[in-house]
């Protein structure tokens, strides 16, 4: 394999890794930050029993977040220095700024959180959650808005051959951007949401603390069911900008060989992409796809062979990731929709507790399968029509180096994975310390 | 820390000394990455794909230490601890040591051509000037940890931490002038000083606050001497930085290479936001920083273990 191949792996590892964590902490921050609240406001101390066991989770689970986004943010000068030479004007701003601006802001009050409780008032207390919080979500604005100029680029002008800051306002207004931000963001709340009402639904299966749990339940069923929705509605805004600025990972996305006008949606697809052709279709909507993509029945969707076969992205892993993103997402309202019903007397309905245990991976799954759309989606270019993956990586490195620290990192998370949801098993199990 | 701690409350405590400080103070170092990707492209380009490998262990070691904290207490197995002990220990002696010897080669030059291409390997960078500069910056932070602990602690670990403080700034004292004067004959790092001689303030503050590092020893004035100890540190990165200015990152093969401020710097604009970014944060990092020193300034003592908080 060449260094090309072995970099994408290892960036494929290190962010796929690195997003099993990062929205749970997105997701709990906010809960924790609510449930501190209500102790403020309530002075009910089982509240501050409650965000202390739910803090502990997120703590464990904080931990690897952080360890694992410092090899991303220098993995564009290891791996991708081609690519850092043509975009840093842009691109190593938003990364500065998402450092000073959020990182800063988490670290350090999530230290003094930890070790405050004795020291801080109450009010100062909670407070310091909320910017924990605050500063994950500004770090995710930031991150994502320079993951959405690789997606959409705008704002620069090419020079002394490479892409330069022509208007910073533009970059920052990206609706690229504005809608990862708000289909990302409510995705991983849902992740939140799913965690604690699949642990609470554990325990009250269990008859332990039924009345603690059943407290924790309620706050997360409405606010699943409130990000669940958002969720797929702007999923759905997601799909319309990317048929207007990436035409090609729409096809993709929907295995659409040729231009269709009007274009209908299969239901059922298995795409064939060694003969340019679906093997299997079946259930046809007319108009659908041309509604839903650009809000007219007739409009034309461009198929994949209207593109030059080196632009096309990878339809297989796009088409079923998509797919099956979206069946998560409706699948998650319909439970959230349950559990909200449901809340007051869950422990009437066993079978359906046992589900939303069972349901906590699901919305882990779709968003790294929404990952796998928007990045796999966007090849062959890093940067959306203006550079190739393949012209990106680094000259100065070698493949047994790369080859080297692949297996290091695939070694090294495995065993930390494991690690990390051994703790949050056991600590997740052990349920709340005793008065 | 084995140094210090011989049971595990005393290693707790070290843990808890260091525990709500590790990730404010590693975001300056993703901080530092970030300010270089965005205000010169080409030279974090450069740096990182050349340094790759020394760059990837202290990567991997940094992950490994930050594990430990959180992991290490949670689980009552000493087998379980064990490893993260070792975690914390590798992850701490390998950046220290990789930093100096990465600096020491940036001083002097690494052999990189005009293409990126890099002509050599990690040996290449373990020459002996390289390896002065890492056992300086090695002995050093032990040093500086040493004085944290001195400050944090309380009863036997502070007392072998306060012991090992002023043994160890013996041996500073000697590496860092076998590395000042290696780097006379070594790189050119004191040609800009010698053309402007007042520069020399710099080195001199370095040299003055690692004396003074020894005075506040000496009157067991802890949180001074850590703080002179800071100083020290900084002091000696902007003689780094001073000497090879206006260069950013030399090339020992092609000086045409080298990359400096002017060859590898973005655009106006980007460097406006940058700066403005920077002049309007900063002030406050370091305002709720100091904050978060001082509400979390106490020592831990042996109790701290019975804190369900604690690491
Ligand atoms: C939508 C959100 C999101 C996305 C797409 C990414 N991250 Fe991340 N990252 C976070 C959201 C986040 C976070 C929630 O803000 C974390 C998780 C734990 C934490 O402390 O902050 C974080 C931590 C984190 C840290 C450690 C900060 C610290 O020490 O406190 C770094 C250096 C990065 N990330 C860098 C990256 C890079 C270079 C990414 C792109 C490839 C990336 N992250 C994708
Ligand atoms: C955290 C969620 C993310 C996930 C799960 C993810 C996943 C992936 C995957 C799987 C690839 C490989 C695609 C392929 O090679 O076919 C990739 C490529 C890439 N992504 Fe992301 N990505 C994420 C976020 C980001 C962000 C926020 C950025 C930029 C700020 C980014 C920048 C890149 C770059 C530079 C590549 C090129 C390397 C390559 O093609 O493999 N990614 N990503
Ligand atoms: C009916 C439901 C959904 C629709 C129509 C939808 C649509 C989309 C589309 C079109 C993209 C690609 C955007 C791009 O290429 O830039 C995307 C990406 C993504 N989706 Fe979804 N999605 C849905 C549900 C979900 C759910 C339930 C989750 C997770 C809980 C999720 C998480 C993500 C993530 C993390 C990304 C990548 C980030 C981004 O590009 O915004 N999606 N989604």
């Amino acid at each position: 394999m060449d260094v090309l191949t072995l970099s994408r792996l290892q960036f494929a590892v290190a962010t796929y890794f690195h997003f099993l964590f990062v929205p749970l902490t997105l997701g709990l921050s906010l809960l924790v930050a609510i449930m501190e609240t209500m102790y403020v406001k309530t002075g009910d101390e089982e509240y501050k029993r409650i965000t202390k066991f739910w803090g502990k989770l997120f703590l464990i689970n904080f931990a690897i977040g952080i360890v694992t986004g410092i090899t991303l943010e220098f993995q564009f000068g290891t791996n991708w220095s081609r690519y850092s030479v043509f975009m840093g004007d842009i691109f190593g701003s938003l990364l500065a700024i998402e450092a000073t601006l959020a990182f800063f802001m988490e670290s350090t009050f999530i230290a003094v959180w930890v070790f405050g409780w004795e020291r801080l008032s109450k009010k100062m207390h909670a407070a310091a959650i909320w910017m924990v919080f605050i500063g994950s979500n500004i770090s995710a604005f930031w991150i994502l808005t320079a993951n959405a100029w690789m997606q959409h680029p705008v704002g620069y002008s090419l020079n002394n051959g490479r892409a330069e800051l022509a208007s910073f306002l533009d970059v920052i207004t990206n609706p690229y951007a504005f809608l990862k931000f708000f289909h990302q963001l409510p995705a991983a709340y849902t992740v939140g949401g799913f965690f604690v009402m699949g642990i609470s639904a554990w325990h009250i299966l269990r008859k332990s603390n039924v009345g603690f749990f059943k407290k924790s339940f309620r706050l997360a069923a409405a606010f699943t069911l409130i990000f669940a929705v958002v969720v797929v509605i702007t999923g759905h805004l997601s799909g319309e900008e990317v048929a207007k600025y990436q035409p090609a990972k729409l096809a993709a996305m929907e295995s659409l060989w040729n231009t269709e006008k009007p274009a209908g949606m299969n239901l059922l697809v298995i795409p064939d992409p060694a003969h340019e052709r679906n093997s299997f279709e079946a259930l046809k909507i007319p108009h659908l796809l041309s509604i839903l993509a650009h809000y007219t029945p007739d409009a034309e969707v461009k198929g994949l062979k209207a593109f030059p076969k080196d632009e096309r992205p990878p339809v297989t892993p796009v088409f079923f990731a998509f797919r099956i993103m979206v069946g998560i997402g409706f699948l998650m309202i319909l439970l959230a929709l349950f559990a909200w019903r449901w809340q007051d007397k869950i422990e009437n309905y066993p079978k359906f507790m046992k589900i939303l245990v069972w349901a906590i991976p699901l919305p882990y799954l779709a968003i790294e399968l929404g990952w796998t759309v928007a990045e796999v989606g966007r090849q062959p270019w890093i940067v959306y029509g203006l550079m190739k993956t393949s012209k990106a990586v680094s000259t100065a490195i070698s493949t047994p180096q790369v080859a080297t620290s692949l297996i290091a990192f695939t070694l090294v998370y495995t065993l930390l994975g494991i690690a990390d949801f051994y703790l949050l098993f056991t600590f997740a199990r052990k349920g709340p310390k005793e008065n | 820390m084995p140094l210090y701690a011989k049971n595990d409350t005393e290693k707790r405590m070290i843990f808890n000394a260091m525990g709500p400080f590790w990730d404010g103070n590693e975001v300056w170092l993703i901080t530092a990455g970030g300010a270089t990707f965005a205000a010169f492209p080409k030279t974090y380009a450069v740096m990182f794909s050349t340094l790759y490998t020394p760059l990837l262990m202290i990567l991997f070691a940094l992950i490994l230490r930050g594990v430990a904290f959180e992991f290490r207490s949670k689980i009552e197995n000493p087998g379980w601890r064990k490893i993260w002990d070792w975690c914390l220990i590798v992850g701490s002696f390998f950046p220290a040591l990789l930093f100096g010897v990465a600096f020491a080669n940036i001083f002097k030059g690494i052999p990189f051509d005009a293409q990126g291409m890099f002509h050599g390997n990690l040996f290449t960078l373990l020459n002996p000037y390289g390896l002065a500069g890492g056992l300086f910056f090695l002995f050093f932070f032990f040093m500086h940890g040493a004085l944290w602990a001195s400050v944090k602690t309380t009863g036997m670990p502070a007392d072998r931490a306060k012991n090992a403080a002023s043994k160890l700034w013996v041996v500073v004292l000697i590496l860092a002038v076998i590395f000042l004067v290696y780097s006379k004959f070594a790189t050119s790092l004191y040609n800009n000083y010698i053309a402007h001689p007042i520069m020399f303030i710099i080195p001199l503050i370095a040299v003055v606050a690692l004396i003074t590092v020894r005075v506040f020893i000496a009157k067991a004035s802890w949180w001074k001497a850590w703080f002179a100890s800071c100083v020290t540190i900084v002091a000696v990165t902007y003689f780094g930085l001073g000497g090879i200015f206006p260069n950013l990152y030399p090339s020992s093969l092609d000086p045409a290479a080298s990359l400096n401020i002017y060859n590898s710097a973005s655009t106006q604009g980007t460097l406006k936001i940058m700066f403005i970014v920077v002049l309007l944060c900063i002030p406050f990092v370091i305002a709720y920083q100091i904050w978060h020193y001082i509400t979390l300034r106490h020592p831990v003592d042996e109790d701290i273990i019975h804190d369900e908080e604690a690491y």
